[in-house]
């Protein structure tokens, strides 16, 4: 790894520096970690008395539990959603933001500042424009012959939440789009304008593969804010409910945990949790470090 | 400008103009509802436009809040959330700068094992390991207090690494400058790199800032005592009053209050907030 050709001789300085910051790691990410690791692997009698390790019985249970494997999917669906909807739309205000010139800073600002809105806020505003007695939403909805009630019909609720989450990260994603479009070299449009390109073909064949990085840095971003963050954005509009339909993987984590209790399963659902961000992660840095060569 | 299309031109503006209706108009749904009385939602529609008692139910929620929903005033909250959020800017910034400041310039054995340490943080957030971190904490005796919602919070993989790519970029002649002038490792620190860090220690406290107000879940567990509500998690208690539809007014009051001062950060320092989320996130 690198550092610097010169350095400080000094020994011990080095580690005093380093204890705050390995301190706090330790004793609240490392060591919870590995607990949750190891009482994956047990199973708590209903008393709380005594535990045996009972091998991958916890994760055999989870994955032949159709509640589970139904959570899994809902995530999917619900990761994907939010991920091809904000970016799409992040992507088309950027380009027109991008095209105009006196006005960008206003709309810019008038864009980004929903990246500072808490998930749980998201949530609270979005419930309240589709509540069913009294939002605008619904009304708007029944106006046109659609029945709107997310309390009663899952596929109503999905779609709540999905709209909700892509509402927040267009703000997160127009930013990085902005920044990408900014890269891509003026010449080559203008090449591609003389040689009688369209403003459309100009941005399928040139703007569009050049923001391939970007792109891709934030599937995986988006992937994994739909997938954590919005913790807060379900319990404040569905809380996973009707019948589990938006019960997405870290909410069923703290319901299993937290409410119902059982140790075992929540801390096997932690587990593959992890294994999915590090899975994430390890994408995102391999890729980064692709484009430094690139 | 290539080509002068007007009516591309007309386009662009005609996307923008949607887009920031989409953006803007949730909040302002809930603005209107703030200004309200509480009778005005017995009519099967949300008012569109704003009404007299914008003063009356910001204070009302400033200063007394809805008791019976368990939720002190809103001043208390808004109070807790500041505390919460500048602590956990500064001191996920301190920490981190300081085991930057010794991975990159030091040569120490297990350097690069302190370093994959810190970089495991990344993937382990809150919402991965939630009750063995809550055990921690319990057992620590951190339930309902300040350190116990600040601390766990503090250590930051991104930050170190900021810093540790913006140390890189400093020149090997500064701290050979430096040293030859007698100046020990913390004094290089101090007067040299502290000041040159100055603008990405700034971008990076915006993030850290909204980052550690936009807290949920962790406060929602750590904290039963309502002294020790943050205003973000103590608006889904007002909202979440059972069975009986909430006082619309007074909820979208705390709402809106409770997204102000993150959202000013970002309207009124949107430079360094760019710099800070692009570059944390490379």
């Amino acid at each position: 790894m690198q550092a610097k050709r010169t350095i400080f001789p000094n020994k011990i300085l080095p580690y005093m520096l380093l204890v705050p910051q390995l301190a706090v790691t330790l004793i609240f990410f490392i060591w919870p970690a590995l607990q949750a690791l190891k009482s994956s692997f047990e199973r708590e009698d209903p008393f709380g008395f005594h535990t045996t390790f009972v091998w991958f019985e916890n994760y055999r249970r989870l994955f032949i539990d159709p509640n589970y494997v139904g959570s899994l999917s809902k995530t999917a669906v619900f990761a994907f959603s939010v991920t091809v909807l904000s970016m799409t739309l992040a992507l088309v205000l950027a380009v027109a933001v991008n095209r105009v010139l006196r006005t960008n800073r206003l709309y810019t600002t008038l864009l980004v500042w929903p990246y500072a809105v808490a998930p749980v806020v998201v949530g609270i505003l979005w419930w309240f424009m589709f509540n069913p007695t009294i939002g605008i939403a619904p009304y708007l909805l029944r106006a046109a012959g659609v029945d709107w009630n997310h309390r009663i019909d899952g596929t109503d609720a999905m779609i709540l939440v999905i709209i909700a989450a892509s509402w927040k990260q267009i703000s997160y994603n127009f930013l990085f789009f902005v920044a990408g479009l900014q890269s891509v070299p003026q010449s080559l449009i203008e090449a591609a304008a003389i040689d009688g390109a369209g403003p459309f073909k100009r941005f399928w064949t040139i703007v569009f593969p050049l923001l391939s990085p970007t792109t891709f840095f934030l599937l995986i971003v988006n992937m994994n804010y739909a997938m954590f963050d919005t913790f807060g954005l379900i319990d404040a509009t569905t809380q996973g409910g009707p019948a589990q339909a938006t019960n997405i993987l870290v909410y069923k984590v703290y319901t299993d945990g937290f409410i119902g209790l059982n140790i075992g399963s929540s801390s096997a659902q932690s587990v593959v949790l992890m294994i999915i961000v590090i899975a994430l992660t390890a994408i995102q840095f391999r890729y980064v470090e692709r484009r430094v060569q690139y | 400008m290539i080509e002068n299309r007007p009516f591309l031109a007309f386009l662009t503006h005609l996307v923008l103009i949607i887009g920031v209706v989409i953006v803007v108009f949730p909040v302002y749904l809930a603005f209107v509802a703030s200004t309200h009385g509480s009778g005005d939602f017995m009519r099967g529609l949300v008012p569109l436009l704003p009404g007299p008692h914008l003063l009356e139910n910001y204070g009302f929620m400033l200063n007394e809040g809805i008791s019976t929903a368990g939720a002190p005033p809103l001043s208390i909250m808004l109070l807790n959330s500041l505390v919460m959020a500048i602590s956990i800017a500064v001191g996920k910034i301190a920490i981190s700068i300081l085991s930057a400041y010794a991975i990159v310039f030091f040569k120490f054995p297990f350097r690069l094992l302190a370093f994959w340490i810190i970089f495991i943080t990344l993937m382990l957030p809150v919402e991965v390991r939630i009750i063995p971190t809550f055990k921690v904490v319990a057992d620590l005796g951190m339930l309902n207090s300040y350190p116990g919602l600040i601390i766990p919070l503090i250590a930051s993989a991104t930050a170190t690494f900021l810093f540790r790519q913006f140390f890189l970029t400093v020149p090997d002649e500064l701290m050979e400058a430096a040293r030859v002038d007698g100046a020990g490792p913390m004094k290089f620190f101090r007067d040299i790199l502290l000041p040159l860090s100055r603008t990405n220690i700034a971008a990076l406290f915006v993030i850290l800032f909204i980052y550690g107000w936009v807290q949920y879940l962790w406060p929602l567990l750590v904290t039963t005592d309502s002294r020790y509500y943050t205003v973000v998690m103590g608006i889904k208690r007002l909202a979440a009053t059972a069975d009986a539809e909430p006082q619309w007014n007074f909820v979208m009051a705390a709402v809106i209050l409770a997204m102000l001062p993150p959202v000013l950060v970002v309207i009124l320092m949107q430079r360094l907030f760019v710099k800070g989320l692009v570059e944390t996130e490379k």
